[in-house]
């Protein structure tokens, strides 16, 4: 038991995939502009890399070692696409918010970079709580960058005005003010870091 | 089919909408692998061909196979499995035929699988040239017109930003915001210049 929470916890902090692994920028840079849609982003990928663990691991003694790669990318396209079916079906504007990064969840490193590292060699119960762990430290990630997007540069959060008389920092909202941010974040912990050791 | 398409389809692939700088495209191996120009270029050179490649064949396989047997559904598991197939062959293709060539491309090709800008060009193309399940006129060109475009947008910002960092080596950074944190920070600098492109309307 404290075996399985190790794993799920290490996603969270010790190898967080953003600010640590600095894997699986593209979505978390390009959707972050608002909060709902880095939550929609994040529930997505974790819905992904949950569900390609599991059969990743459950599958990893049948295929060859060649065509790894290959297995691994269908079985990670068949959770996209029915991440897509469903958000399309029940959640329209987000999906629309999203737009191309949906289906692009397949070609996020994080996804494969789990199947390929961890799943294949592990049980399917460790697989489950490593993908979690990922998962939600890939969702907290997304959650501090597009807060930060949305309530500095639009001075809003989740749609309701946070300040009044605030002169919203629009380069934040634009794709340079989140490359800007995620360059910052990552030298700010980069600083917790080596002051630690 | 036009020439103005055309045109717009250049300016706003390379300068406007840039991969990297703009669409987050391919931005993993952006920052992995732009240390320095030589690797820099072979990577973009392999990405622009697999993106023309992989633009030309989604393509077919959309237009052909996925809408006449309404199975647009499929986009996405057939596209990427067509593009990691694509890029293992071609990678056997060179080891077989250059040897030389292979030891360029070859640690860089297999990265391009998961490369975002391939399979978010061959997405993109259907979304702008395909309406309502049907190809707008000449929408195979463009196609195909984006797919270098985008290919050439890719080169642009990987020679920009190797430059300048091989340049970095050279110059006394906090240890913090070495490599990677300077390295967001200047594409943030970059970015914010070709934001200057978004004023160019036809």
């Amino acid at each position: 038991m404290k075996k399985l929470l190790s794993e799920f916890l290490k996603g969270i902090v010790k190898e967080n995939p953003t600010f640590v692994l600095v894997l699986g920028l593209c979505p978390t840079l390009a959707v972050s502009v608002s909060l709902i849609n880095g939550i929609g982003m994040g529930i997505a990928a974790t819905f992904v890399l949950l569900g390609s663990n599991i059969i990743v691991s459950l599958i990893k003694n049948i295929v060859p070692d060649r065509i790894r790669i290959p297995c691994f990318i269908v079985v990670i396209a068949t959770f996209v696409t029915i991440t897509e079916l469903v958000m399309k079906a029940y959640s329209p504007a987000l999906n629309r918010a999203l737009g191309i990064y949906v289906p692009l969840i397949v070609v996020n490193c994080i996804v494969l970079g789990r199947a390929e590292a961890y799943a294949q060699r592990q049980t399917v119960l460790n697989s489950l709580f490593d993908g979690l762990g990922m998962g939600v430290g890939f969702t907290l990630a997304l959650i501090l960058i597009s807060g930060i997007r949305e309530s500095l540069g639009a001075g809003k959060i989740l749609g309701y005005t946070l300040f009044k008389r605030f002169e919203p920092v629009f380069v934040l909202g634009m794709p340079s003010g989140a490359l800007l941010l995620i360059g910052l974040l990552l030298g700010f912990f980069n600083v917790l870091k080596n002051r630690r050791t | 089919m036009n020439l103005t398409q055309f045109l717009t389809i250049f300016i706003s692939a390379v300068f406007i909408y840039n991969v990297i700088l703009s669409r987050f495209l391919g931005l993993c191996s952006f920052i992995a692998i732009s240390k320095e120009t030589k690797p820099a270029l072979a990577m973009s050179l392999a990405v622009m061909f697999v993106t023309v490649m992989s633009s030309i064949i989604t393509w077919f396989i959309y237009r052909f196979l996925l809408i006449p047997f309404n199975l647009t559904y499929l986009r996405t598991i057939s596209f990427i499995l067509v593009i990691a197939t694509f890029v293992q062959f071609v990678e056997m293709v060179i080891r077989k035929i250059s040897p030389p060539m292979y030891r360029f491309f070859g640690i860089y090709l297999p990265l391009i699988t998961v490369n975002c800008a391939v399979l978010g060009v061959a997405v993109l193309n259907i979304d702008m040239f395909f309406v309502n399940g049907k190809a707008v006129g000449g929408s195979f060109y463009y196609s195909a017109f984006q797919g270098i475009c985008v290919g050439l947008g890719y080169t642009l910002a990987m020679l920009l930003m190797s430059g300048i960092r091989e340049r970095l080596d050279l110059a006394n950074v906090p240890k913090s915001v070495k490599d990677f944190p300077l390295a967001f920070i200047i594409a943030s600098i970059m970015s914010l210049s070709f934001m200057g492109f978004n004023g160019f309307r036809f």
